[in-house]
């Protein structure tokens, strides 16, 4: 594996954590405080600590300076979002150099994460996380994030957010495993392969639509009972071509046998 | 119909060899028999019950009721209920008439000759007979007058026939040729109506376009295909990852600082489609996979389409909204017979 794993990490790294955990104490303070000024709320001392992570688990792909190599792509300019999106999901680190990044239990803590955010987030600015205001989704119109997914999301992640097939091998991901905070910031960073949908394509309050429509179908019932994963009229003609078709020839067979 | 072990009349084939026959256990045992009749009698009359239930439960169950049921998840009762029942009713009629026929029915076994397929010599005869009397009854050979006259009406009863085909009419004339898009036209976002701010677009951006107006001209039409027609997408790629255009040139290109205009519809059987991947710029049809390569002129890189995605060619207008330069230089969609005159 060419990650270092957690228990190969630097001594010192232990400190910069500390530090880090500190920083991000003091962030959620400010956040209760006056969640808009949260994404400024960085210090030299996270940042630093954000470095060292980054040194150890993500600069043999993305370089000591973030600024890119053959295996990774340059991470100036992605922003804090970007990173909290990779990481909070498990994309990043990836465990093997593969072609797809799954989705999986995240390597690093809250904190660890925050630090790597504010890190790159010093190099270049990029979209910041999102405040929790902005991902509230409590009022939002989920007919219009409907019309909205169907025009935009649906080719990719499937009509009810099931995800589909790219391109040699690549997919898009599922949507019910992510969070209100993660879905967003998908949206504003498009990440691996995923285009950009930036406030300014759709704004604010269409985004919290998108998200309440993905949440609704969550917990929607599926008023024709068995859902067969939601795919389409792939696994419902499985369904319906093994299953009918072997009701049908299991009838014939009973109607063919001769009676003892 | 005539018992399987006498020999057959057919002296070409070789005698069957005879099967002995098995009897059933209702054929020897009359209890068996008896318990075969009740057995039929009871799917009949549960047959009845399900189709009295059936009602019943249309008649007293709320249709928004729901359940929770193993397996299948939540749903609503009534539509389990009338499936299961009316299900039941009409299988049990089938299941107890096999179940009669297989039990308590004859079971010897039969076999039924095919009749000759070829007509009998003298019917041959008597058919050729009938019709050359016909023939010479007609006086056809005789009167040449009415023979010409009926093979001229015989010739022209056709022609009306193709007359009606116009009905099929009119062509589609250029119709497949233009789109909405004219010199000018305000590119919008689709659901949403709003115009596009060229600057604000970050590169890898995704947005499903169409032309200004569209929406006022479906709401008064009802008619779905100028959007069919004029459906865009708008990508945003670095300039320097830009390998080429289908026009334009270095002072007046088709992009406009990296942001490209191509048409949503396949040009293979005409899906919609964006599924685009930023990072490598390719857009790929889930239909039958055909895939473009959208830094590269929209130019087919795999599957079944045989034409590049046409490109729309932009600009902005004085307030910075995306505007296009005028219509689709090429056909949208699937290609027809006289896509390249």
């Amino acid at each position: 594996m060419k990650f270092p794993s957690i228990k190969r990490r630097h001594p010192v790294a232990a400190f910069f954590v500390m530090l880090a955990a500190l920083g991000v104490t003091t962030a959620i303070y400010a956040a209760f405080d006056s969640p808009q000024v949260q994404a400024a709320v960085t210090s030299d001392a996270q940042i630093a600590a954000g470095k060292a992570l980054f040194a150890e688990g993500c600069a043999s792909c993305h370089g000591l300076n973030a600024e890119g190599t053959t295996d990774g792509p340059s991470l100036i300019g992605v922003g804090a979002a970007a990173v909290d999106f990779q990481v909070s999901s498990g994309r990043m680190p990836m465990a093997t150099q593969s072609i797809q990044a799954p989705r999986k239990a995240p390597v690093y803590d809250e904190a660890e994460i925050a630090a790597l955010a504010a890190y790159v987030a010093s190099l270049a600015p990029g979209p910041s996380i999102p405040t929790a205001d902005m991902v509230d989704y409590s009022d939002a119109d989920v007919a219009l994030g409907g019309e909205l997914f169907r025009a935009n999301c649906a080719q990719c992640h499937n009509f009810a957010g099931q995800g589909g097939a790219l391109t040699q091998g690549k997919y898009a991901p599922e949507l019910h495993s992510a969070t209100a905070l993660q879905i967003y910031e998908a949206m504003i960073t498009g990440p691996q392969n995923m285009p950009v949908f930036s406030d300014e394509t759709l704004s604010v309050e269409q985004k919290q639509a998108v998200i309440a429509y993905i949440m609704e179908m969550r917990n929607a019932d599926n008023p024709g009972g068995l859902d067969l994963g939601k795919f389409g009229p792939v696994t419902e003609g499985l369904f319906a071509w093994t299953g009918g078709l072997g009701l049908l020839i299991a009838a014939a067979i009973w109607i063919g046998v001769k009676a003892k | 119909m005539r018992e399987l072990d006498s020999h057959t009349s057919n002296p070409n084939r070789p005698p069957l060899a005879p099967i002995p026959h098995e009897l059933r256990r209702t054929d020897v045992d009359a209890r068996a028999a008896k318990r075969a009749e009740r057995q039929v009698a009871a799917m009949f009359g549960m047959s009845a019950v399900m189709a009295i239930l059936f009602m019943v439960s249309f008649a007293l169950v709320d249709p928004k009721l729901r359940i929770g049921l193993p397996v299948i998840g939540t749903t609503y009762l009534l539509n389990v209920l009338m499936g299961v029942t009316f299900g039941l009713s009409i299988f049990l009629i089938g299941a107890g008439a096999i179940h009669w026929a297989k039990k308590l029915m004859p079971d010897s076994e039969v076999v039924e000759e095919r009749h000759e397929l070829a007509t009998s010599d003298e019917e041959k005869v008597l058919l050729s007979e009938t019709f050359n009397a016909g023939v010479q009854e007609s006086g056809i050979g005789q009167l040449p007058l009415v023979r010409r006259s009926l093979l001229g009406a015989l010739a022209l009863f056709p022609i009306p026939a193709i007359f009606m085909l116009r009905d099929l009419g009119p062509g589609p004339g250029d119709t497949k040729f233009n789109t909405m898009w004219t010199e000018g036209t305000r590119l919008v976002r689709d659901v949403t109506y709003e115009p596009i701010k060229a600057d604000e677009i970050p590169i890898g951006t995704l947005i499903n376009a169409v032309p200004e107006g569209l929406e006022e001209l479906e709401h008064e039409t009802g008619n779905l295909n100028a959007r069919a027609k004029a459906v865009i997408i708008v990508i945003r790629i670095s300039p320097d990852e830009i390998v080429s255009q289908q026009g334009g040139t270095p002072d007046e290109p088709w992009d406009y600082n990296g942001v490209l205009a191509y048409s949503k519809v396949c040009t293979h059987v005409g899906c919609p489609i964006s599924l685009y991947e930023q990072r490598t710029h390719h857009l790929l049809c889930p239909c039958h996979q055909s895939t473009y390569d959208m830094a590269d002129s929209g130019r087919v890189i795999f599957g079944p389409a045989s034409r590049r995605m046409p490109q729309l060619a932009i600009t902005v207008d004085s307030e910075g909204y995306l505007i296009a330069r005028g219509d689709f230089a090429e056909p949208i969609g699937p290609s027809f017979w006289e896509v390249r005159k």
